[in-house]
């Protein structure tokens, strides 16, 4: 029985190039003299540092704790001692630094202590953290953390679970050989997560550009005790994006901003399947993965490298490098983002590198005008109008541009692809994506600010009626306590009588003077005196006259 | 027929007052679009009352520097006027900084935490005073009242995750 499939619009037929790397098998890579682990490898917040300088660590030991909900932790690639943590230059296209752990190996390899978890019998959340602790992530390219893919929601179920084998891209074969060798542990990978998203069917939907990788998994699958359909699919680039393979293997389409999850699907890179088997069946953090080393070098092969390993390092492994080498990208040559410098690590995210020379990547031809031919349209795998998109996004209108459904574009480049200006259309929209992203961070920012200073003003506000208020009451009771004063208070009575004594003692002084100490004075003192007050009673009695009449 | 107009336009008269739509008032649009740094460049003590003068017509749309070029371009949209460019008497735009306290030399008087208009500025009397820096706006205010000079602004630097694509500049194929 064959499956029906489906078709989604355009798409283009790149060179494959797939060859070069597909003769020799997975090689171990050598273990390096450094390795260099960044701590944000994964789409979300970058995890924190629980490693000090000078720490020795061992081989699978976290080294940098998830810090909130997207996010995975990182590991120790190999034991040794952490002699650096610190800016360090990372495959990103900006050719900034991040922050990195450098791990010196001390040659031991000596493991973690570790072991199988029992996810049958698991708490299904606690489960989910043991994979976030983990560190697995989803390799397929946008390394966005598995184990909230792993959570089924309040649907409880993923009616269909895929695995993504297709590996459009032309020069990578990573999932390739993955499939060709290592079959049956991504299958293993694939029970965990039938048993998480409790899923009825598994599909593995595989180019068929790729007969030997379909023969294995089909092999792999006969032996499996859950039923596993390998199907192949046409190679059209990208038939490997998640939406563009839920399409062609069931006909159903993403809505626009939505997820997969959202029409009962999950899909899942064959190479996170083998990491989730590394994890589950063997208490293994992801700190290897497989990276296709092709392009200008001498012999492209296929390595099992520890995450931190260096690109040039790789490089030498395939031959010493070629002297026309003029630069280096990680991924491919639709999607890949050309690199500063090859002194960066491989990240959970690498899956190729690419060693680019003149003669195979020549530089594009100068871009002409937009004839809006609308060739762009008729390829473009997500339906939208890359033609407009352009204008809209050369024309800074980026309110237009999402009308226009940008966060719909997932970068494929099968628009510049075919474009007959040779106009880079992909930098236009990724220009765009990221004014949108800052800009709503600002908003965010401003939304904040606005709150906490509303905040700030109703708080002085109410401060100031809170003092008013206080004074007001302060005063109140001052009042009251003057005029009404308490009678049964000794002390105010104290105070009476004390007043009582004043008012009498003025009262005497009123009604006069009586001189004292006269006694022993002589005679015509005693009449001095007499006269004074003879003239005093004599003042008194005029003044009290006046103040009568 | 008469009768007919009467009635309609008794209801059509019901249904303006019944299904009033409640508009946005015009200040709450202007303060969306300001950058809510409340530092008081304008010559308005926050952005809500820039924003209350701008709707009143006191004040010119071209005066907020942090909103830069784009603002004025946003107001001017906003308002059906004319963009002009911003004044220079009310300062320059200046890449976006945080301040930052050098925690050395701080005395903990808390001028500056009574100057921030965010609160952003963490401390106690005589304990020392930190920033908290994804709150801070970068209005500087808190700059001035420090009597010991231990607060500086430090531009925000770009790194992996602020990173911004650029512009494509492409060079074009002249034809002859």
């Amino acid at each position: 029985m064959t499956r029906q499939l489906y078709e989604f619009n355009g798409g283009v037929h790149p060179e494959q190039h797939k060859h070069a790397s597909t003769t020799r098998p997975i090689a171990i890579a050598p273990l390096p003299k450094l390795l260099v682990v960044p701590l944000r490898q994964h789409i979300g917040q970058p995890t924190k540092p629980v490693v000090a300088v000078g720490e020795q660590v061992l081989k699978g030991q976290m080294i940098g704790r998830a810090e909130g909900y997207v996010s995975v932790a990182v590991h120790a690639p190999t034991s040794g001692t952490v002699t650096a943590i610190a800016s360090h230059a990372v495959a990103h296209p900006s050719g900034l630094a991040d922050e990195c752990i450098t791990i010196t190996p001390d040659g031991l390899d000596r493991w973690v202590e570790h072991g199988a978890l029992d996810y049958r019998n698991m708490d299904p959340s606690h489960l989910r953290n043991q994979l976030r602790e983990l560190g697995i992530a989803g390799l397929g390219g946008a390394v966005f953390p598995s184990f909230i893919k792993l959570n089924p929601g309040a649907v409880q179920k993923v009616p269909t679970l895929i695995l993504n084998g297709a590996e459009c891209e032309p020069w990578i074969t990573c999932d390739d050989m993955i499939m060709r060798e290592r079959a049956a542990e991504i299958l293993s990978g694939a029970a965990v997560m039938r048993h998480m998203l409790h899923s009825d069917e598994v599909l593995v939907g595989i180019e068929d550009n790729k007969p030997e990788a379909i023969a294995a998994m089909q092999a792999a699958a006969s032996q499996c005790d859950f039923a596993v359909e390998v199907v192949a699919v046409p190679t059209l680039y990208p038939g490997g994006g998640a939406k563009q393979l839920i399409k062609t293997l069931t006909g159903k389409e993403v809505p626009s901003g939505g997820r997969s999850t959202d029409i009962g699907v999950a899909t899942f890179n064959v190479g996170t399947a083998y990491a989730l088997h590394r994890a589950v069946n063997h208490g293994e953090p992801l700190i290897s993965r497989i990276v296709t080393i092709t392009g200008n070098v001498h012999r492209p092969q296929n390595f099992e490298v520890l995450i931190g390993t260096s690109f040039t390092e790789l490089a030498r492994l395939t031959g010493a490098t070629r002297d026309d080498t003029s630069g280096y990208v990680m991924g491919g040559p639709m999607m890949g983002i050309d690199l500063a410098g090859s002194e960066v690590p491989v990240v959970k995210a690498t899956n190729c590198i690419l060693v680019k020379s003149p003669a195979l990547f020549p530089p594009p031809p100068l871009a002409m005008p937009c004839i809006r031919c609308t060739r762009c349209a008729q390829a473009c795998p997500a339906d939208l109008q890359p033609q407009e998109l352009y204008w809209f996004a050369r024309a800074k209108n980026f309110g237009k541009t999402q009308e226009y459904k940008l966060f719909d574009c997932i970068e494929c480049g099968a628009c510049t692809y075919v474009c007959p200006s040779h106009i880079p259309l992909v930098q236009y929209y990724r220009y765009a994506k990221s004014e949108i992203w800052a800009k709503e961070k600002d908003k965010k920012a401003a939304d904040l600010a606005r709150e906490r200073h509303e905040f700030r003003q109703l708080r002085l506000e109410r401060e100031k009626q809170e003092r008013a208020a206080k004074l007001a009451q302060k005063a109140s009771t001052k009042l009251t306590e003057a005029s009404a004063g308490s009678p049964d208070d000794a002390a105010s009575a104290v105070k009476k009588a004390a007043i009582q004594a004043a008012i009498e003692r003025a009262k005497e002084k009123k009604e006069g003077i009586i001189p004292r100490n006269i006694e022993n004075l002589p005679p015509e003192k005693l009449q001095e005196i007499a006269e004074i007050e003879a003239r005093r009673a004599r003042i008194r009695a005029m003044a009290q006259d006046s103040v009568e009449k | 027929m008469s009768g007919l107009a009467v009635f309609l336009g008794a209801a059509l008269g019901f249904a303006a007052v019944r299904f009033k739509v409640q508009e946005d008032p015009i200040v709450e649009k202007i303060d969306a679009i300001l950058p809510q740094t409340q530092c008081g460049q304008c010559g308005f003590p926050g952005c809500k009352p820039y924003a209350q003068a701008i709707a009143n017509g006191d004040a010119d749309i071209n005066q907020c520097p942090p909103g830069g070029e784009d603002g004025i371009h946003k107001l001017a949209e906003l308002l059906g006027v004319e963009f002009k460019p911003l004044n220079a008497e009310h300062g320059e735009p200046k890449p976006k900084s945080v301040a930052l306290i050098d925690e050395n030399i701080c005395i903990g008087c808390t001028l500056c935490i009574q100057a921030c208009p965010v609160d952003a500025i963490l401390g106690a009397a005589k304990q020392m005073h930190t920033i908290i820096a994804h709150e801070c706006t970068g209005c500087e205010l808190c700059v001035a009242p420090c009597p010991v000079d231990c607060i500086s602004m430090v531009p925000i630097a770009e790194d992996v995750a602020t990173w911004k694509w650029k512009y494509p500049v492409v060079k074009l194929k002249v034809a002859r």
